[in-house]
């Protein structure tokens, strides 16, 4: 098996290398051939690693070889494969494998074609180091590998100022969030002594006492410490307020890297360290709080934004980051696999309504302005079904994947008993509502309604090519029957030994007590106040989109000072831009000026050489330019200094 | 290969001499077409000459390996003594490898005076490895200040048009800095003459008996000469300017080998000879090197000339190193134990070669921009992605590395000196990692404004991308940024017992 788990990463970095290194000599057909046939083996082999870990029931911890050996600690790289691994494998590979084949087309006239396929595969490579491994030098690696794809597929269209402005700013947040990350790890490191997950989470019961002094008077717990600390790298990653402003401008990307990246995998890997270090988070209430705190105000706060995008990407962009903030929630109420199980449903269904999205992008000739569309659902029948189902799924309607996932979660924060557990209820509560208004929103004004477009992009629309929509039946499969798994993802045992959870956090216990089958959840789920909150804000939807704008127009002209905040995005970025990027040059050039240049060069430097002005007049006469005069001088000086340590010592 | 053939061939002296006379001999010829090719025969002979110091390194022992003694000036006892250990091995290792790379930047740019050009680097390559091997102090400050020599002829003839106050403003630091050394390495010969062993071997100062006071004032002196050297805030100004004057083999040779000589000189002199005034005066140099990667961070960021930028990089990644080298004492003040003291030397030593690849890397790729365009300021750049793709990607590589991305050589130093450091305490660790956000924001907004976007002006349109030569040294570079970052243990063995060693000399009080 080993030799199995080994060659899952390595054969899409294989791919990547010969399309990314060979690209031009391979051509297009052999660059995509290779990559695709590099992913298609990752997944089939997660599949048996899948069967052989999850149905057989075994779990492998192990090396692969050391990086480092240092007073003891061995820096190693190495894989940790358990259940949740493997599903994190199987969604990742299958996700990667649909968007390579979906690239065929959406990057059919693109120039950079094989860097395309070169960067998704390396993507695969780095997210599958991340998810497989054992330690936290090795998470780190792939943490900033993925920031690495990223950065380059933001930037993708160099030549684009927005994107790599867009690609800098991914890369500078992630940075803010690695900052805090890496000190969680450093923590780690001087506490347990090692960087083994095994080892770490072994020790962590003796270490519950600990204190640690950070700012002086104030004792804080170490598990605190260290839980807060990995979260900042969570909330950086996962796009959690208020390290999120960096995913809506992602959208300047490719849309296949949208999918991938920038909603089913590696915004997901916050999502996945949290619960993996669940030993760790377990352990501090407070740190909980923080977690499901933050995870509630983003999924209520950037639905919000999302009712009032005009572009498509961008309103599925925020929907992600709500979504995230769903999971993240499901974290703090100690619901690991409720957010995990949302984690995969959303992997599918976002992943599906993104490649819908692009495929919707390419028929309207790359026009992303839903104002501009209207009634596609004729001209492109498989991309309206997809995107219904797509949709359904992300509002949580009964029978759909995400509806499992999402009541799941809001029901566990139902029960949650720590700090701010209710604010957050509340949050997710009225999130459902927002959720369902914005997605059938973009929904009506893609596909019913008026065609807004323009005669010449109506004469030529019509349905993506086979590449494109036989990824997005594939991935509408899973939206629907994934929820299914409910029973023995979120209630059963699926995490049992990998996810822990303190008996005083009640969560998923009293969700599991409440639990009796499917069908009765979904009919108890058709009851609950999420089911009508989703239903109104879908209806709302339709009223005002396809029947009477009246209302829109009353409330825009009512709550004008709303939509500017929402249109501002409560002001964020300009933020960050004035204080943070305006104050870093700023003080740059402050210290530049008055630190180096005036204090130091000016006064000391130029002073003292005014000091010793007879001994550099002397130089400076001597400055002729010959080589000779130069070497001269400096044999001389050395001279000089050698004679007046052979006499000068003597005495 | 079997290499035991050579272990009882003079390999140190060979690495010595070998370039000077060479360089001699190409000087004297003076052929402008034989030089180069000349030059390149004997900077690979030398390299070739340098590998069996590692293949046949001893990573058990922390003695002098290789070593060469023979008497010099019998008078004051002085002697042509070499050795190298954990430490000094991979650095001549490092400046055999640059100078090969030094020798091919200068093929076709340099026109004139070729012969001097290439027996400059072959002559300062030799002085260099002098400088790591000598175990004799007063053969060790001869090469010190000789190696200067070469360099300043470098900045001084195929320099810029300022590079005359940058040639004074490097020599008075180095000078001043230096002089004060030698007057301290002389106190302590006498010192070791009052007590009947006048010596100047390195490994008998370690034993002289000194007190607070005067380990405090060589403490100070060494500081001088080193600190300037690496540079550490405020002794770094002469830097920049050194930087944007030399010709790129001069700055390649300057950020890749020069600085580490400070590093070097901190491990083979400060910390085992004064231990007690490195514990008194520990902070200073913690808080000098927290300034280097956070002061000198920022201002990088508002560089609007791509070799000051680099160069200022430069001085904050070499707070790493300062860092690593003395957190042996914070740690031991904080914790009561030395644990952890390895893990930070190892990361300023891996920092030093690593960012020997990657600045050497960093001033080559401007060298090749600037071949072409004859201009280092980033506002005449844009879009060069556009032309020059297969540059693009090489230089994104170095970028990377220089934020310490993982998976390359840039991050394992600055990694382990970030764990070990919070083993000190939490603010040392808070202040360092900053690195991680503005050295990320000065590298890439150099790199999105250099490299990206739409072609910036006619100049961008008309370049021409890599050339066989440049590409493989590009190559070259990029095989060991990643080759390091993948798999640093190679490095960190052969230097653990040394450093075990040294970290045991430098925990031992002299009092």
């Amino acid at each position: 098996m080993e030799n199995i788990y080994l060659a899952i990463p390595l054969s899409a970095l294989f791919g990547s290398i010969l399309a990314g290194l060979f690209g031009r000599q391979l051509g297009r057909m052999l660059s995509h051939t290779v990559t695709i046939l590099g992913v298609a083996l990752a997944c089939v082999l997660s599949l048996v690693v899948f069967n052989h870990i999850v149905l057989d029931g075994n779990t492998y911890n192990g090396a692969v070889y050391t990086w480092a050996v240092i007073e003891g600690i061995q820096f190693e790289i190495g894989f940790l494969i358990d259940n949740l691994t493997a599903m994190m494998m199987v969604v990742v590979t299958f996700v990667s494998l649909m968007v390579h084949i979906y690239t065929i087309a959406y990057m059919h006239d693109d120039p950079g074609y094989q860097r395309f396929f070169s960067y998704i595969s390396l993507f695969t490579f780095s997210m599958l180091m991340l998810v497989m491994s054992n330690n936290f030098l090795q998470l780190f690696f792939g943490w900033e590998a993925v920031g690495l794809v990223s950065y380059l597929l933001i930037g993708f269209w160099f030549k684009k100022d927005t994107a790599i402005f867009a690609n800098m700013k991914a890369f500078l947040v992630n940075r803010v969030g690695d900052f805090g990350f890496l000190l969680g790890i450093a923590a780690i490191y001087v506490h347990f002594g090692t960087l083994d997950y095994v080892e770490v989470f072994k020790q962590v019961p003796n270490l519950l006492d600990v204190t640690v002094t950070v700012i002086p008077g104030e004792e804080w717990s170490l598990m605190t410490l260290i839980a807060i600390l990995l979260f900042i790298g969570a909330m950086g990653k996962s796009a959690q307020v208020p390290l999120h402003v960096w995913l809506p401008d992602s959208m300047e990307g490719p849309t296949p890297i949208s999918a991938l990246i920038h909603a089913a995998t590696m915004v997901t890997a916050g999502i996945f360290m949290v619960s993996r270090m669940s030993p760790i988070f377990e352990v501090s209430d407070t740190a909980l709080s923080v977690v499901m705190i933050i995870g509630a105000i983003t999924a209520f706060f950037m639905g919000l934004i999302g009712i009032i995008q005009n572009d498509i990407k961008r309103v599925v962009a925020y929907s992600t980051l709500s979504q995230l903030g769903y999971m993240t929630v499901a974290l703090g109420a100690s619901a690991y696999s409720a957010g995990l199980f949302h984690l995969m449903t959303h992997a599918f269904f976002k992943a599906l309504l993104f490649l819908a999205a692009g495929s919707v992008i390419i028929a309207m000739h790359h026009e992303q302005d839903i104002r501009k569309m209207g009634g596609l659902k004729k001209y492109m029948p498989i991309t309206y079904w997809t995107s219904l189902i797509g949709s359904l799924a992300l509002i949580g309607f009964p029978g759909f994947a995400g509806f499992f996932s999402k009541d799941s979660i809001v029901e566990s924060v139902h029960a949650s008993n720590l700090a701010g557990a209710e604010f957050a209820y509340w949050m997710v509560l009225l999130g459902v509502f927002v959720t369902a208004f914005y997605s059938f929103r973009m929904f009506f004004l893609v596909f019913h309604g008026k065609e807004r477009m323009d005669e010449h992009t109506r004469s030529h629309l019509k349905e993506s090519p086979l590449t494109v929509t036989i990824p997005l039946i594939a991935l509408a499969i899973p939206s629907v029957i994934a929820g299914y798994f409910i029973d023995p993802i979120v209630v059963g045992d699926f995490f049992k030994g990998v996810v822990f959870v303190d008996p005083a956090h009640t969560a998923i216990a009293e969700l599991k007590e409440g639990y009796h089958g499917v069908f009765s959840f979904m009919l108890h789920g058709i009851m609950a106040p999420p089911f009508w909150l989703a239903m109104s804000g879908l209806g709302l939807a339709w009223y005002i989109y396809l029947k009477n704008d009246a209302l829109a127009h009353f409330a825009y002209n009512k709550f004008r000072w709303m939509h500017t905040i929402l249109d501002k995005k409560y002001g964020m970025d300009s933020f960050n831009q004035v204080v943070f990027a305006g104050g870093a040059i700023a003080l740059g050039k402050l210290l530049w000026r008055v630190g180096d240049r005036f204090l130091i060069d000016g006064l000391i430097v130029n002073g003292s050489a005014k000091a010793v002005g007879f001994f550099s007049g002397i130089l400076r006469r001597i400055q002729t330019g010959y080589m000779y005069h130069y070497a001269f001088s400096m044999i001389l000086g050395v001279l000089v200094i050698l004679t007046w340590f052979i006499f000068g010592s003597k005495g | 290969m079997d290499m035991s053939l050579f272990i009882d061939w003079p390999l140190l002296s060979l690495v010595i001499w070998l370039p000077i006379i060479g360089g001699i001999v190409v000087l004297i010829v003076g052929d402008r077409h034989g030089a180069r090719p000349a030059a390149l025969l004997i900077a690979v002979a030398t390299f070739l000459v340098s590998l069996p110091l590692y293949t046949l390194f001893d990573p058990l022992t922390a003695a002098m390996q290789f070593t060469e003694n023979h008497e010099w000036i019998p008078t004051f006892n002085i002697m042509y003594y070499l050795g190298v250990d954990g430490i000094s091995m991979p650095l001549i290792l490092l400046n055999t490898f640059t100078t090969v790379l030094v020798v091919l930047a200068g093929w076709e740019v340099i026109k004139e005076r070729v012969a001097q050009y290439m027996a400059a680097f072959l002559i300062m390559s030799g002085l260099v490895n002098g400088v790591f091997a000598a175990q004799d102090a007063m053969l060790f400050y001869v090469f010190f200040e000789a190696m200067l020599i070469p360099m300043f002829l470098v900045i001084g003839i195929w320099g810029g048009p300022n590079r005359v106050y940058a040639t004074i403003k490097f020599f008075l630091y180095t000078f001043i800095g230096s002089v004060f050394m030698l007057v301290s390495l002389i106190y302590m010969y006498n010192v070791g003459a009052d007590a009947g062993n006048a010596s100047f071997w390195i490994q008998d100062l370690y034993k002289l008996k000194l007190g607070l006071t005067e380990q405090i004032f060589i403490f100070l002196s060494f500081l001088l000469a080193f600190g300037v050297k690496i540079p550490m805030w405020p002794v770094h100004t002469w830097l920049p300017d050194a930087h944007v004057e030399a010709p790129t083999g001069g700055s390649v040779i300057l950020a890749a080998i020069m600085l580490k000589i400070g590093g070097y000189g901190f491990l083979r002199f400060s910390l085992p000879i004064t231990p007690d005034a490195s514990l008194a005066l520990d902070w200073l140099i913690i808080v000098m090197s927290l300034v280097a990667i956070v002061y000198i961070g920022f201002i990088a960021i508002v560089q609007t000339d791509m070799k000051k930028l680099v160069a200022y990089s430069s001085i904050a990644h070499m707070g790493f190193v300062t860092l690593g080298i003395f957190l042996i004492y914070p740690i031991f003040t904080a914790t009561n134990s030395i644990v952890g003291a390895e893990l930070a030397m190892q990361g300023a030593m891996v920092q030093m070669i690593s960012h020997g690849f990657i600045s050497g890397a960093m001033f080559l790729s401007i060298g090749v921009l600037y071949d072409r365009m004859h201009s280092r300021e980033i506002s005449a750049y844009g879009g060069v992605a556009n032309t020059m793709p297969i540059f693009a990607v090489f230089f994104v590589l170095f970028a990377m590395a220089n934020t310490g991305l993982p998976g390359t050589s840039g991050f394992v130093g600055e990694f382990m000196v970030i764990l070990a450091s919070f083993k000190a305490s939490f603010w040392i660790a808070f202040l360092a990692a900053t690195t991680l956000i503005i050295g990320a924001a000065y590298t890439l907004w150099l790199v999105k404004r250099v490299i990206f976007g739409e072609i910036g002006n006619e100049k961008v349109a008309a370049l021409k991308d890599l050339n066989k030569r440049e590409f493989v040294i590009m190559f070259t570079l990029a095989v060991m940024v990643i080759g390091l970052g993948l798999w640093p243990q190679p490095l960190t063995d052969v230097m653990s017992v040394t450093l075990q060693h040294l970290i045991e000399q430098a925990s031992h009080s002299k009092l």
